[in-house]
């Protein structure tokens, strides 16, 4: 696993957003192990505390499981998959709306902006 | 929270000129803390009460709970800004030297670790690049199984490389019952490796707080707070 951090944000959100996008594009499947704390720390060169923030938070939004002696493992519920997907594409949209409404765009424009922007991807 | 070094009302000088002023200061346990501060701010200072090294005019120091001395020696482990091994030595001599001084001394440990550091034991340490003598005093420093760690300035001197392989090894090999607190003015490197800070100026604590914490109530680094609150 390699993140590039940035450290004006807590590390450990960014550790979050990096494994839930892993789930997302289908890296990490469901039921696969993810990796210990410590080795996780090491690999990424950041505070063994943090990464397990990170991976407590995401237990907390049962995102992960721990299987007791056996270590933390990606949820096998597939419908808390679909959830993230929704969940983190709407974070990108609020991020993105929010931008071209500080452009001065109003929300009829940014629909049709939006529109051609997909037609015009397509026909490339 | 079990508090693993605690400063109350602490003031020191040398020579008239005070290095540190009244401070007070709490640590927690199981924790890389950073001391953050620039040159001559207070940092060595602080540590080497720490370390029982020096004494404070005023005000108390405790580690573990107890006054600073003998007992809390056993249990403090410090890594100086020079290194504390003699001239003759060579590597092995140095670890045999830490190995009779410390009853907390982990031999298996400082093996893995002079691996990991990439230590010749042949080696003679006045002939180690700085770069080198710095894996080797920290090597001698965590392999005690202490309470309390104390780093001052372990990545000063070293080229980025040698920095990162220095981080890695802290993180690598720090026990995490234990505290370590770790004095630089290079905050930028390190920042990601800390639990907490401690911001130190001309003898003061101007700040001390968790990293994550300063991440996200002010949308910044670690360093740039810095930059701001020292004025560079």
């Amino acid at each position: 696993m390699s993140i590039e951090f940035d450290n004006n944000l807590p590390i450990y959100l960014q550790i979050m957003n990096h494994i839930k996008k892993e789930i997302i594009v289908g890296k990490l499947k469901s039921g696969d192990k993810i990796p210990a704390v410590r080795e996780l720390a090491v690999e990424l060169q950041i505070n063994p505390n943090t990464v397990q923030r990170a991976f407590q938070e995401l237990e907390r939004e049962q995102i992960v499981e721990t299987k007791r002696g056996l270590g933390r493992y990606v949820t096998s519920e597939e419908s808390k998959i679909m959830e993230i997907k929704k969940e983190m594409a709407g974070d990108l949209l609020g991020r993105f709306i929010h931008g071209m409404q500080e452009l001065g765009f109003a929300n009829q424009d940014i629909v049709n902006i939006v529109s051609q922007a997909v037609e015009d991807k397509d026909n490339e | 929270m079990e508090s693993i070094l605690q400063l109350k009302d602490v003031s020191k000088s040398y020579g008239g000129k005070k290095a540190l002023k009244q401070v007070s200061l709490q640590l927690g346990a199981g924790k890389i803390i950073g001391l953050l501060g620039s040159n001559g701010s207070g940092k060595s200072t602080l540590m080497k009460l720490a370390a029982g090294l020096i004494h404070p005019a005023s005000g108390t120091v405790q580690v573990g709970g107890m006054e600073v001395g003998l007992e809390t020696k056993k249990i403090t482990s410090f890594m100086p800004d020079r290194p504390l091994t003699e001239k003759w030595m060579r590597v092995e001599d140095a670890v045999l030297f830490y190995k009779e001084f410390y009853a907390d001394f982990d031999a298996a440990k400082a093996e893995d670790m002079l691996g990991f550091m990439k230590l010749n034991k042949r080696d003679r340490v006045i002939e180690l690049s700085k770069g080198m003598n710095e894996r080797l005093q920290l090597t001698l420093t965590l392999s005690r199984n202490a309470k309390l760690y104390l780093l001052d300035e372990p990545i000063g001197g070293v080229d980025p490389v040698a920095r990162a392989k220095i981080l890695d090894a802290i993180v690598n090999y720090y026990n995490e019952e234990s505290s370590l607190l770790v004095s630089t003015h290079l905050v930028r490197d390190i920042e990601r490796i800390f639990d907490e800070v401690v911001f130190i100026r001309e003898g003061e604590i101007v700040l001390q707080d968790e990293v994550e914490n300063i991440r996200l109530k002010h949308g910044k680094s670690v360093d740039e707070m810095f930059k701001e609150v020292f004025g560079e």
